[in-house]
């Protein structure tokens, strides 16, 4: 990983962490730690708790704001596969190795099965849908194509997000400076030059 | 009449050519709906309890505290056909299963599950033990092996082998499933459409025909996705016993323990060698294992199979793992492993360049001069003369670089197949198979073969997979897809236009024989002026669209595709002799790939091969626990996969030209993986100095060979 483009881990708790039972007090604490860092505030506010049951919460999700209800365990990329039928996100090691599940938070780079989705209210999230159609298709998306980038195709969303989002922050990047800024990303096929290609190209080309 | 043999260059427009796929814009935008992401209104979630033991009896399995849970719908108990629990042979044995309304809740459920075990055992873990051997021995031998070693004059020794791998593909396995008006519909993710269905027609208790099968999209395979499997069966009961649609896909560190393993070679090969490196004799002691199953010996001696002096001995040991499973070139890995690397210790042996050793006994193999041209591109694209040193002979500090080579085969000629090829009256054609694309490009090859021999653009032509009620076609493995789906429909299509001519030729007053398709019209052969476009040709037949089928067993008895390719690799390391971390600078990719129907897809099977052939030359491995045979690495932080900074410049090269295409279609994603551990292994041993015997060349490896005699 280049430290251009690290994946940032959202400040909030992790999932994994949660899951092993600390309870919904700790979640509380990782939200408003979150809360009070993106609102640039530093006092501390009352805690509060979610859950454990389903809560309603709101996701803006490629510029649509969406009403579900998810219990607070609920990671961002199963909220996204499993309530809002967005499944072009992949679920593939689902603890953040893999970066099939490669999502942008407000602009950041993030792995979505390690945010929870109560963690992602009031941020804008951008999936692979949300960055072109095949009728409309993003110059990467265009350019994975024309380099043969995916073949099965399962690391492909996870990549193209990654991709865009490297050529946005680092516009004329190297080769070497590819190959290590997309390290938080696997293939099982092996598309590894394709999407090398693809995003040197459009990096040359000065970025998204 | 339009012939079915495969046209020559001359009249090739999209064959051969460099076509993007197909379903890329599907890919690339996330609407490509895998099964993975099939989501069904009121659907469940199904979930797999597994067995911590290795070897256990299963006593009771008590799920009332998850039943009891809001959101659980469905158990599901694993029985035999005795109606008993069935004995526990590795960690992760199914043992039952939760369906509940979500992922969360299933998860939750499963904690609650208690079972009981009796005869908790101590598994055999250990499948590098030769004395851990069972089974009944593999032999062979040819010639006279003890006359072949008297006549050598060095006789070279060495251990070899590599580590049992996973398939770990990207979408784990698994199904939805759903019951509708009394049949099953299934989305499973297969490489097996339309032999997919039968091996759930127990557990559904329908007959085949009920069960409708698709999938149009799956996220990779390499041979360990062809049956309907336990979880398959699983999701099916669940959903008829709940009468929902239920959803069942292995968690990741299920997918590595249950879905699939590559078996372990191991063992030791003995090769006698005169000074002018002809190989008198070979002698090999192979163990290895295929979990509880069987274990196959690879080929031995592989590719050089006229070695006229040869013994060979194969025998297996049973570990207490996941079970086998095709992996992408089943055994050949293995056996180019072994043999490669025994034959490159040879060279070294009588102080020859593993170059030279290598041509000098071409004579061996199948295809000699196919080897020796791949053998000289691969050298030239790799600067073997300007790079290559004797063995351990070169300075760089604790930098030191290496070359090594490997040679391979492969059958991959067409398997079976069944196309339906329709023209409509209005021009639009629509081929259909029932076959599927595991990422290797089979939508896109087929439209290339279907526009081509319509004399159309690629755009022209409609491709329909992934269904099993479309016209039959094999299981996607041994390279076969390509072979079989690209004869059938060339079959059909063929039909179809000669169909189209008949009806055409009085129109045009030429006779159908002398008519052609080409370039968007029908016209007399090399005569343009005399013709009509596509779409007017299509409009005389009224109202009734022509439909033809076509099989990989072509209608007139034309061969389209052949089996048997050569290939070969070459790679240049760096291997640090401090860490012992072995870096790809990197690797010559040449490969025989009969008529090749899409360059663009087909280079993509050599990139994408040779860096899974890198990934399990250096990092792939999985790891038990001895005490308890838990598998300990299943996930991807420690079962490590390449990442894009890992492997290097890979250079491909396809042969061309008639000798190679003439032959016919070959499929070549399994050849495209079969040399890159030998030849990154020969490669480390000529940096280091020194041989290390087993996959993967991790610094521990790598170090601990240094330390017993490597460079300094």
């Amino acid at each position: 990983m280049s430290t251009k483009n690290t994946k940032h881990e959202p400040s909030g708790i992790s999932r994994r962490g949660f899951l092993k039972g600390v309870g919904a007090g700790a979640v509380a604490t990782g939200l408003l730690q979150e809360v009070s860092e993106s609102a640039g505030i530093a006092e501390a506010a009352t805690p509060t708790t979610l859950g454990p049951g389903e809560i309603p919460i709101k996701l803006n999700v490629n510029g649509q704001s969406r009403s579900l209800n998810v219990e607070p365990r609920v990671t961002l990329l199963d909220a996204l596969r499993n309530r809002l039928d967005v499944t072009g996100t992949k679920k593939v090691c689902d603890r953040g190795t893999c970066g099939a599940c490669t999502v942008l938070l407000d602009g950041k780079v993030v792995y979505s099965c390690s945010v929870l989705a109560v963690e992602a209210q009031d941020k804008k999230i951008v999936t692979i849908e949300g960055l072109g159609t095949p009728d409309n298709l993003s110059d990467m998306q265009a350019a994975f194509i024309e380099h043969d980038a995916s073949q099965c195709g399962f690391c492909t969303p996870g990549f193209i997000v990654a991709t865009t989002a490297f050529v946005r922050d680092n516009p004329g990047a190297t080769l070497e400076e590819v190959r290590e800024g997309l390290g938080g990303n696997l293939c099982r096929c092996g598309t590894y030059a394709g999407i090398t290609a693809a995003t040197f190209e459009q990096a040359q080309k000065g970025g998204a | 009449m339009a012939k079915l043999a495969w046209p020559g260059p001359d009249r090739r427009k999209n064959i051969g050519a460099r076509i993007s796929r197909l379903d890329g814009p599907e890919k690339t935008t996330g609407t490509a709906k895998y099964s993975y992401d099939m989501n069904r209104e009121g659907m469940l979630y199904a979930k797999l309890y597994q067995s911590p033991h290795a070897i256990a009896k299963v006593t009771a399995v008590d799920t009332s505290e998850a039943e009891a849970m809001p959101g659980v719908k469905g158990v599901y108990i694993e029985k035999d056909r005795r109606g008993e629990f069935p004995n526990i042979t590795y960690a992760g044995d199914i043992i039952c299963a939760i369906a509940a309304t979500s992922e969360e809740i299933a998860d939750e459920a499963l904690t609650k599950v208690k079972v009981s075990y009796s005869d908790i055992g101590s598994p055999q873990m250990n499948d590098n033990d030769p004395s851990l051997i069972s089974g009944r021995d593999q032999s062979k031998e040819q010639g006279d092996p003890d006359a072949g070693f008297g006549e050598a004059d060095a006789v070279s020794e060495g251990t070899y082998g590599l580590a049992c791998i996973t398939h770990a593909c990207l979408e784990s396995h698994g199904q939805m499933a759903e019951f509708k008006d009394g049949e099953l519909y299934v989305w499973p993710s297969t490489q097996n459409v339309s032999g997919y269905a039968g091996g759930l027609a127990r557990a559904a208790e329908l007959s085949a025909d009920k069960i409708h099968v698709e999938c149009q999209y799956m996220g990779g395979g390499f041979g360990s996705k062809f049956g309907a499997d336990k979880w398959g069966s699983i999701s099916t009961i669940l959903s008829k016993q709940t009468a929902k649609p239920v959803k069942l896909m292995l968690e990741r560190d299920q997918e590595h323990k249950v879905a699939g393993h590559r078996p372990s070679a191991f063992g030791t090969v003995k090769i006698g060698v005169k000074k002018d490196g002809t190989i008198t004799a070979w002698d090999s002691d192979i163990w290895g294992s295929g979990g509880m199953g069987n274990f196959r010996m690879p080929p031995l001696p592989y590719v050089f199979t006229g070695l006229p002096n040869y013994r060979t001995l194969g025998r297996g040991i049973k570990v207490n793992r996941g079970a086998a499973r095709a992996w992408r070139g089943p055994n050949h890995p293995q056996a180019a492993l072994i043999t490669m690397c025994a034959l490159d210790d040879a060279a070294h042996a009588i102080g020859m360049d593993s170059l030279s050793f290598f041509k000098k006994n071409l004579h061996l193999t199948d295809r000699p001069e196919v080897y020796a041209e791949e053998l000289d591109k691969a050298a030239e694209m790799i600067d073997w003369k300007g790079k290559w040193h004797p063995r351990g002979e070169n300075t760089g500090g604790s930098m030191r670089s290496g070359l090594g080579l490997s040679i391979h085969t492969w059958g991959g000629g067409g398997g079976q197949s069944d196309c339906a090829v329709t023209i409509n009256p209005d021009g639009s054609v629509v081929g259909r198979t029932g076959t599927q694309d595991l990422g290797t490009g089979t939508r896109t090859v087929q439209a290339i073969v279907l526009s081509d021999t319509l004399g159309l653009p690629v755009d022209k032509v409609r491709i329909e997979i992934g269904k099993n009620s479309l016209p039959a076609s094999g299981a996607s493995g041994g390279s076969t897809t390509v072979g079989g789906v690209s004869s059938s429909t060339r079959d059909a299509a063929t039909q179809a236009l000669n169909a189209l001519l008949e009806k055409v030729a009085p129109d045009l007053g030429v006779e159908a024989d002398k008519l052609e398709a080409w370039d968007g019209r029908i016209q007399e052969i090399g005569n343009p002026s005399k013709g009509m476009s596509w779409e007017q040709a299509c409009s005389l037949l009224g109202g009734m669209a022509i439909t033809k089928q076509g099989s990989k067993d072509t209608s007139d008895g034309t061969i389209l595709t052949v089996s048997g390719v050569g290939g070969v690799g070459i790679a240049d390391v760096t291997v640090d002799i401090e860490t012992g971390m072995v870096t790809i600078n990197e690797y010559a990719a040449v490969q025989d790939c009969g008529l090749i129907i899409d360059e663009k897809t087909c280079e993509s099977q050599l990139y994408g091969g040779t860096i899974m052939g890198i990934t399990y030359a250096l990092y792939e491995e999985t790891v038990y626990d001895p005490a308890t045979g838990a598998m300990l690495n299943p996930d991807f932080e420690f079962y490590k996969i390449a990442g894009l900074a890992d492997v290097g410049k890979i250079k491909v090269h396809l042969m061309r030209g008639p000798k190679y295409e003439d032959r016919g279609v070959v499929g070549i994603g399994e050849p495209a993986v079969i040399s890159q551990g030998a030849a990154i292994a020969n490669a480390v041993a000529n940096a280091i100095g020194v041989r290390v015997p087993e996959l993967p060349l991790t610094p521990d490896r790598v170090l601990d060979a240094i330390s017993k005699g490597g460079v300094a």
